[in-house]
């Protein structure tokens, strides 16, 4: 017995020294992405000044500066794959038809190489943050989602894993790296200093099968949603920066807010990303709640009982179904429903933070 | 909100006219423009992608019945659904941060007395059970009216969507979002025929119209969509059954002893408004044991780490018993009923004699723990037939505290440092007189009522003894004794039974179905055309329209078109790739610029 007990402490301490290492190449990591927008930018404001002298690189999909509607108002990409019929694409009418960034390194060689190296450190550093959360989960010989560490910790973890599963999958969502090591390392760092908790067993209460369910798929959705979130925020600040450039009578962005604008994918792209995202996961935390009610069902006599966890989850619920209503209906897509996405994924983050900290229910004795 | 749904498709066509019923086109803003500024364009082609309800809604005519069409119309469009789903989770903002009498009602009480400006204020608005207010049962009772006004119609759209057939092409393929065109020596009505096979085969419904297929797939979107939303009112009539018929009761249950599911037996018992007393379900159970184990070393040292009650129970007046163990997790279900382990705690086991030496009392008595997590607990004995030393008949009350790992120290007094019987001792002031229970007025078994008892005294200091199991003590001047035989344990129990658990789980996994089904399908059209080309052979043109949110599309184009031709194969492609480009008539600028 004190053996074993021996052996899981020394599994929490590997834990913690993994999770601070994961930090470290995490912080690698951000200031490789640091470079790449810096130096990227640098070389990308070259290449503009040359393509407006006239003696540009053409259209091509990386060189292009973000100008709207400038003769390709078709917005047509052919798709050609060798042997396949070559099939026409029309943009949206009314939308800005303006193609996406050129990414962070801006088309620039130095750029992309760091941005590749930022990649690449981030890689490194979820495979320790995993081997992290792993050892935790050995080290309580349970899943590793009983307090606020952990789940912090899982979260973070989850949210790394979709975004390189992104990546792998070939979608272009290079962008993303930034936004989200910065995050990822304040969630880290706000798990390891004030919310740390030394690792144990679970009351029984939380001790079923169904922890592993509701728990596991509240921490993909929110990881997921996050992901939606920052797509939701960049889609904001982009479109405001392609209507301040479709209106050259009024202000123009500044320099600093061009440099980084204009290498972002299009407004049109970020909010269809961010409404896959949002729309993949929201079944997902419709089963998460479906999940939560079985099991409060099993533990406490009831399947809803209006707790304060369970409220905030239905309410974040609700505010994505608006959200999804808002996305069809005339005069409530765009910037209308985007607004709702952010405070609906707020609420996501009061359920997470908020109702843990400040207010009490049968949730609370997780311990934070 | 049909035509902009279909709008980014549509208008880019040159041609939103989704509007369900007529094919005319009904927008707002933009897609109205772009509409107008159309002529021939898609026609039939790109409605009815959706059911969902029409956005337009005229300003009322003359007349109640003008207003109140208008009114309907408002309620169970788009707009005033998402309202009305903004407004139900903003009013469900309160509930979470204010007690609720329905959680728990003591926080209710206690707020009450903190805050006397504010509570009643707070009682007027309904903040103390903001789940059943007026208010808030207005947004969601509005909505779900909202609701069945949107499902129907839809309903009968949807239904009359899968009697019709795919409509037939537009009359220029070329302004869909996604096109491919090719020539080929095959003949037209072969590569009709050929596509009509292709599409057939990707399980597209699909006719063949004039010199084009017409084929449409993807109609388990809009199902979904239906499914979903009907379970949201399945799920809701669900909820309101299990509230109006539940009911619930609890029950301490001392080791050894039983219970019959009858309302006297209860400690405390609440039922909906709908439910009858009389038809609690026969059924009873025994609690034999409690096994329960505390986390002793770290920093949680003391937390619970397992509760198990060992009973057995039987169904009917008198079934056959079944052994079973109830945990925290895994409760008891028998006979409709689910029966719950909600609490646990000590029952000294005491006898006490009175004056002549008899035993007035032996058994069990449950301690209630303090909430101090190591359950430190109190209890009172209560012995209402007694004789002092001269046969007089007397009562005797004890008030007793519980610990069951003892400890003492100047500040605290005596307490319990951990929750398992560690060092378990009691400790017990004694009184004899009038306990006060043949008044009839019903007592609370947890206290004694010392108003007509006198409380015993031992050289002066009130008397006060602690016990540890097996220790006797004997009471002053020849009263009697009380003596610890040995400690018991409780458990607590609920037992509820809510009806309409099934409807609201299966409403909960339909709407799961739905919603997948109405977010991962697209729905989507695609059309052929083949038409003679100079010198032979034919000019094959194919498009596809989905609704905004069709990311696959033009690689499903693609698809279909290498299936097809495998059938007719490309000849001079280059050629037709810039012949079209060139004369291409669709910019669909224009038509948004309009
Ligand atoms: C009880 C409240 C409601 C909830 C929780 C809810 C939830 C949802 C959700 C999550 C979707 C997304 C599915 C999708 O995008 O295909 C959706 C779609 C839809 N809802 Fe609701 N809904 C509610 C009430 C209503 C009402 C009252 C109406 C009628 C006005 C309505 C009409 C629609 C329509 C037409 C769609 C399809 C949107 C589209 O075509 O993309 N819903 N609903």
């Amino acid at each position: 017995m004190n053996l074993a007990a021996a052996a899981n402490e020394n599994m929490a301490n590997i834990s913690n020294v993994l999770i601070y290492s994961a930090m470290a190449v995490y912080t690698l990591a951000f200031l490789a992405h640091m470079a790449e927008w810096v130096l990227g930018s640098r070389s990308k404001v070259a290449r503009t000044a040359a393509a407006l002298t006239g003696s540009g690189t053409g259209t091509g999909k990386a060189g292009a500066p973000a100008a709207p509607a400038a003769g390709t108002a078709g917005g047509k990409g052919g798709t050609a794959v060798l042997e396949r019929p070559k099939v026409v694409t029309r943009s949206a009418a009314g939308s800005r038809d303006v193609p996406d960034g050129p990414g962070a390194a801006g088309g620039d060689e130095g750029g992309d190489l760091y941005g590749r190296i930022a990649v690449s450190l981030t890689v490194l550093a979820w495979l320790v943050h995993a081997g992290g959360v792993l050892a935790r989960a050995l080290s309580v010989e349970r899943a590793p989602w009983g307090n606020m560490y952990e789940f912090s910790t899982t979260f973070s973890m989850v949210v790394v894993g979709a975004y390189l599963t992104l990546l792998v999958l070939g979608k272009p969502v290079r962008w993303l790296g930034l936004p989200l090591v910065t995050t990822v390392l304040l969630d880290l760092g706000l798990a390891v200093s004030v919310l740390y908790t030394e690792s144990d067993q679970l009351v029984p209460a939380l001790d079923s099968y169904w922890l592993w369910i509701h728990v596991s798929c509240a921490i993909i959705s929110g990881g997921v949603l996050y992901l939606g979130a920052v797509g939701t925020l960049l889609y904001l600040f982009r479109d405001r920066y392609e209507s301040k450039l479709a209106d050259p009578s009024g202000k123009q962005p500044g320099a600093f807010a061009s440099s980084v604008m204009e290498r972002l994918p299009s407004a049109a792209s970020l909010d269809k990303f961010a409404y896959r995202v949002n729309a993949v996961v929201f079944p997902l935390w419709t089963f998460t709640i479906i999940a939560g009610a079985i099991w409060a069902e099993a533990a406490w006599g009831r399947y809803w009982g209006w707790d304060p966890k369970e409220v905030w989850s239905f309410i974040t619920w609700v505010a994505y179904a608006a959200y999804l209503h808002a996305r069809a209906t005339a005069g409530w897509k765009g910037r209308k429903a985007a607004y709702l996405a952010l405070l609906a994924f707020a609420c996501f983050l009061f359920n997470y933070y908020g109702v843990n900290i400040f207010v009490t229910g049968k949730h609370s004795y997780a311990g934070v | 909100m049909a035509e902009t749904e279909t709008k980014n498709a549509a208008a880019a066509a040159g041609d939103a006219g989704t509007d369900p019923g007529t094919g005319t086109g009904a927008g707002t803003g933009e897609a109205a423009a772009a509409e107008r500024s159309d002529d021939a364009g898609l026609g039939a082609a790109g409605s009815q992608l959706s059911t969902a309800p029409d956005e337009k809604a005229p300003l009322p005519g003359l007349g109640v019945i003008g207003w109140a069409r208008w009114f309907w119309r408002q309620l169970t469009s788009m707009r005033v659904a998402l309202i009305l789903l903004f407004l139900l989770s903003l009013g469900a903002i309160p509930g979470s941060l204010i007690p609720q009498t329905g959680v728990d009602p003591m926080k209710v009480e206690t707020f009450k007395e903190e805050h006397d400006v504010l509570a009643p204020v707070y009682d007027k608005l309904g903040m103390f059970d903001v789940y059943s207010s007026v208010w808030f049962s207005a947004i969601y009772i509005l909505l779900f009216v909202s609701l069945i006004g949107c499902i129907v119609p839809r309903t009968w759209q949807f239904a009359g969507q899968l009697r019709g057939r795919p409509p037939g092409a537009p009359g220029r393929l070329t302004r869909l979002p996604a096109y491919t065109t090719w020539r080929t020596d095959t003949d037209p009505d072969d590569v009709l025929d050929a596509a009509l096979r292709t599409v057939r085969k990707r399980r597209f419904r699909s006719r063949r119209a004039g010199n084009a297929v017409a084929a449409e797939k993807g109609y388990l979107r809009e199902a979904g969509n239906l499914v979903f939303h009907i379970a949201l009112i399945v799920m809701l009539l669900a909820f309101a059954a299990g509230s109006l018929w539940k009911a619930e009761g609890g029950k301490l249950i001392i080791q050894g002893d039983g219970f019959a599911n009858t309302l006297t037996q209860y400690d405390d018992f609440k039922s909906g408004s709908l439910f009858d007393n009389d038809n609690l379900a026969p059924f009873g159970f025994r609690l034999h044991g409690f096994d329960a184990s505390y986390e002793r070393t770290g920093p949680q040292k003391g937390t619970p780490r397992t509760f198990r009650a060992h009973i057995s129970y039987w169904e009917g007046a008198d079934g056959p018993e079944k052994k079973d163990t109830v945990e925290v997790n895994h409760p008891l279900e028998v006979a409709g009923n689910k029966v719950y382990l909600v609490g646990h705690g000590y029952a000294p086991v005491v006898t006490v004699k009175d004056g002549q030496g008899d035993v007035a009392f032996r058994g069990p008595v449950a301690f209630l723990p303090q909430g101090d997590g190591n359950f430190t607990s109190v209890g009172v004995v209560k012995v209402p037939d007694a004789r002092d030393k001269n046969g007089e008949k007397t009562q005797l009350g004890f008030q007793g505290l519980f610990l069951p790992t003892f400890a003492l120290d100047e500040t605290r007094g005596p307490h319990s440092t951990f929750p398992a019987l560690d060092y378990p001792v009691l400790s017990v002031n004694a009184f004899h007189g009038s306990l006060g229970i043949d008044s009839g007025i019903p007592q609370n078994i947890y206290q004694l009522d010392t108003r007509k008892m006198k409380q015993f005294k031992e050289d002066g200091d009130l008397f006060r003894k602690f016990l540890r199991p097996g220790e006797t003590a004997k009471l002053p001047d020849g009263a009697g004794s009380i003596t610890l035989d040995g400690v018991e344990q409780w458990a607590t129990f609920q037992v509820s039974s809510q009806p309409g658990k099934g409807w609201a789980l299966g409403g909960a996994a339909a709407a799961l179905l739905g919603l997948a089904a109405s977010l991962f399908i697209q729905r989507r059209r695609v059309w052929v055309r083949a038409t003679p080309a100079e010198g032979g052979g034919s000019v094959v043109e194919m498009a596809g329209l989905g609704r905004s949110e069709s990311p696959r599309l033009p690689e499903e184009l693609a698809d279909l078109a290498v299936a097809l031709q495998a059938a007719a194969p490309a000849t001079a492609e280059e050629d037709h790739e810039e012949d079209h480009e060139d004369d291409d008539p669709g910019d669909p600028v224009e038509g948004a610029r309009a």
